[in-house]
């Protein structure tokens, strides 16, 4: 089974992002959430690294929390997924383990 | 402490002001200004009114240089003065007028 | 540095934002730290670099969270008399931002500016 990886620092301000994509398998799901949202953002500078991991990983951004900072959905970065909160509820029922990169 | 509107209890800090913006309604800013000494008049609701459409812009409750500013820019600087607004609100517009208008305390406000 | 403000001396005071808003709590402490700092009269200059520039990203709507939208209060900032706002060109740029994303009228300067105009201050307060 796969793991769900959960991401909630900036990648501008910390590396926890660039560490669990370093260490994310096959097959896994990474869900950005809370300030970790800034990186699905096309035009930014850790934007060309979510399309390369979206090869092999599936990957993930709250909604809700794009929404309350004004990050607008149409521009995701392409292979990344938005879902709400019952997604992620969903995506956590569908995983064997759950990995939290606080 | 809370304040009794209708048989409906309407909840605010020790010192009366509201802790949900969204429970307030004219009634009850008749009650706050009541318990305040204030008899209201429609110059009373003028400034409770502007308040609570700085609040709804801007998201906080203005100090007193501000409002007063803001008063004289909308309404003239016969209003927008602190004689005219301290006689209104003699414990001050700032507090006062903003616990009648279901405001938060004004930052850095003591 | 007490002599000074009893003698009423200006000082030219910079609050660093560097911070996303909500993620944590200093983003909205800074804001209020800055809506105090206007009653005493001092040259306030505010600063937005790194992730801080989120702060004043335009759409903000935090209904979904429970949580308060302060974002139109630098709005208010203004009516403070609070108007001398910087932004990091660079900044902007890493994040695939521009000017336009911002709902407050600010300056655009370079890292290099923006460092120099640090020196000159009296107190820098970053968060």
């Amino acid at each position: 089974m796969s793991t769900l990886h959960t991401v909630n620092k900036s990648p501008f301000e910390r590396s926890n992002l660039q560490a669990c994509l370093g260490h994310a398998q096959n097959g896994d799901s990474v869900l950005l959430i809370e300030d970790a949202v800034f990186a699905a953002i096309a035009g930014n500078t850790f934007a060309p690294k979510l399309a390369d991991a979206a090869q092999d990983i599936k990957l993930f951004v709250l909604g809700p929390d794009l929404k309350a900072r004004g990050m607008d959905p149409a521009k995701v970065v392409d292979g990344v997924n938005i879902i709400d909160y019952e997604g992620f509820v969903d995506l956590a029922a569908a995983s064997s383990t759950i990995h939290s990169w606080l | 402490m809370a304040y009794e509107v209708n048989g409906k209890s309407i909840e605010a800090d020790e010192e009366g002001f509201l802790v949900n913006i969204n429970d307030w309604n004219e009634e009850l800013a008749g009650l706050v200004a009541k318990d305040e000494g204030v008899d209201m008049t429609p110059e009373h609701w003028e400034v409770v009114n502007f308040l609570r459409e700085y609040y709804a812009e801007y998201q906080i409750a203005p100090a007193v240089r501000v409002l007063t500013k803001a008063i004289a820019k909308k309404m003239g600087p016969d209003k927008g003065n602190n004689k005219y607004l301290y006689e209104l609100f003699p414990y001050g517009p700032g507090k006062q007028a903003c616990k009648i208008a279901g405001l938060p305390k004004p930052t850095g406000c003591v | 540095m007490e002599d000074d403000f009893e003698a009423g001396t200006v000082k030219k005071f910079m609050f660093v934002n560097r911070k996303p808003p909500y993620g944590t709590v200093y983003a909205l402490e800074v804001l209020e730290m800055v809506l105090i700092s206007a009653a005493f009269d001092q040259d306030v200059h505010i600063a937005f670099l790194d992730d801080g520039i989120y702060q004043i990203k335009k759409g903000q709507d935090t209904k979904d969270l429970g949580m308060k939208n302060f974002s139109p209060t630098y709005r208010a900032l203004e009516g403070y008399d609070i108007e001398k706002l910087f932004v990091e060109r660079e900044c902007l740029e890493e994040r695939g931002l521009s000017e336009d994303d911002l709902l407050v009228p600010v300056e655009v300067i370079s890292r290099a500016e923006m460092g120099k105009l640090m020196a000159e201050m009296d107190v820098v307060l970053t968060a």
